[in-house]
Parts: structure tokens; sequence; C-alpha cells
């Protein structure tokens, strides 16, 4: 059976995937990864997830087919705004 | 404690830590490989640690001790000499047995009126932890396997050497089996040809360190 291990480095910092190990069990997989990840206290944590407990997705997530730019934080391009804006104010250099 | 004693305890943890790094690269699976040969190396740092302990009492350095005696003067307990590396189940049963057995010398040890003694079976005990739980975890999963049922059968009287006649009783709990009459003394054949492997470079570069 094929575990993935995450660690979190400091205590509180987001867990990050380390690697992934085989293991015949979640006690195996456990000292494996005391072993791999642990030894040098390099992890504060340490998550051990058996493969199959995580759902990989992927592409489409959720079908975007029509334009709708706006709803995305990229829609907008600031750089043309602000110059439309600096004109308006008879502005054309940022102060 | 003793120069005796202390050589003692640092010869069972060199000559097993030795066996157990013959598996090295040919492990059942390659996560095993990596932990055991950890375990392997764990076990020869507090050889080194003991060694260093006696050899303040002897006026000696950790490495005369470990590769410059005779195979005959070796303290070690016979069931640490014999080479398994071709049978994992009595490598395991032996591993268990031996961790088993340590436990207690080691509880022991911590307890020790030597503050020298008592810091460094503390420290090693921090150690000892983690084989622990690796030995307990395969004890586990072998345990209905007839191979492995046969080699604990086969070790035990050797087992039981490891500990002083005052601990064993101890270990019979701890392992669930009755006593029986020790194995304290080898007779040396599997040792020689570790020996001979081990003390080469000293051997040939008189001395030398590493």
């Amino acid at each position: 059976m094929i575990y993935e291990v995450f660690r979190q480095e400091r205590e509180g910092q987001p867990f990050q995937h380390g690697g992934s190990l085989e293991a015949p069990n979640l006690v195996f997989a456990e000292a494996y990864a005391r072993e791999f990840y642990g030894r040098r206290d390099e992890s504060f944590a340490l998550w051990i997830v058996p493969r199959d407990a995580v759902r990989e997705v992927r592409e489409p997530y959720v079908a975007d087919v029509f334009d709708r730019d706006y709803r995305r934080v990229d829609g907008y391009s600031l750089k043309v705004k602000l110059k439309e804006a600096r004109e308006r104010a008879g502005t054309s250099e940022a102060r | 404690m003793n120069a005796q004693e202390l050589l003692r305890l640092a010869d069972d943890e060199l000559i097993l830590g030795w066996r157990n790094s013959e598996w090295t690269g040919i492990a059942p699976f390659l996560e095993e490989d990596v932990a055991f040969s950890s375990i392997a190396q764990t076990e020869i740092g507090h050889a080194r640690a003991w060694y260093e302990l006696a050899a303040k009492e002897l006026g000696s350095d950790a490495d005369s001790l470990a590769f410059d005696r005779e195979p005959e003067d070796y303290l070690c307990s016979p069931l640490v000499e014999l080479r398994l590396a071709d049978d994992w189940a009595r490598t395991i049963a032996r591993h268990w047995l031996y961790e088993s057995a340590d436990a207690i010398r080691i509880g022991a040890l911590k307890a020790s009126d030597d503050p020298d003694v008592a810091g460094l079976a503390e420290k090693i005990d921090r150690e000892e932890a983690y084989h622990r739980m690796h030995a307990a975890m395969w004890e586990e999963r072998l345990r209905g396997d007839a191979r492995f049922r046969e080699a604990v059968d086969e070790l035990w009287p050797f087992a039981l050497g490891v500990l002083s006649e005052a601990q064993r009783s101890l270990l019979c709990e701890a392992v669930d089996r009755d006593e029986v009459e020790a194995i304290e003394q080898g007779e040396r054949n599997d040792l020689r040809p570790l020996w001979e492997e081990m003390t080469m470079v000293r051997r040939s570069v008189p001395g030398a360190s590493w």
C-alpha cells in the first residue's frame, strides 16, 4: 500500500507534501515516516495518508465557458483604468 | 559500574549493529532497508558511547576497544554473534528478543548511581524507543508465521543470556515465555569471521581512524 506523507516544518505552518512510501499497513507506514521525515528533527508533525484516501481532481473544475472575466482578479487591467482616470483628472503623471 | 560491564554492553551493541547492517541493500523492501540500516547505525553509535565511558576507566579510546582486541576478548552475548543475514524471520526474532531484553537492561541502567551511566542510558533509551516500536510492529506481523515462531523458540535461551540472572524473570514476563536455561557462552564460531571483516582496516593500518 502506498502512503502519502505530509510534513509540517514548524508548529502552525501548513502541511506540505513530503513524499510517499510503501508499507503493509499504517503502523509500518508510521515507523517508516518517522525514520524518513522525522529522524533529523526536520518536521514538527506528520500526516500519513493512504493514497487511496486522497481524491485527485483535474480540469475542468467548474466549467467557465462564458466571458465573465470580472469574476477574476486578473479580469481588471489596472494599468489602463489608471491611465484613463489620470487623463480625466488632468494629471498624466503619478504624483 | 566497572569497565568489564561497560565493555559487555558496548560489545553487544557493536556486534548487533554490525549484524543488522548485513541487511543493508538486501532487506525485504526498500523502506525496511532504510529503517533497519538506520537501526544498525544507531546501535553502533550506542556502542561508541559505551566504549568511550569504558575507555575513560581503562585509559584507552573507543576505536581501540572496538577494533584492537582479539575475538576471544569480546564480551558480547552469543545472541548477537549469530549470523542470520539470509533469514529475515530469525533476524526479526533476534531483533525483537534483543530489544525486549535491552529495554530491561537500559531501564536498570537509568537508575544507576553513576551519573555518567544513568545519563547515557537515558539518552540511549530515547533512541531505543524507536527500535522497540519497530521490533513490536514486526513481531505483531510475523507472530502467526511458523518460521518466526520457530526462530523465537530457537533464540529464546540466547535472549535470556543477554541479561543478568536477576533480570531474566522480567524478560519472561515481558515476552510471556517460561524461563529456561540461558545460553551465556557462545562457541564463537560466527564471531571470528565477523571480527576478521570488522577489524580488517585497523589490522592493516594500526591506529587508523575515520
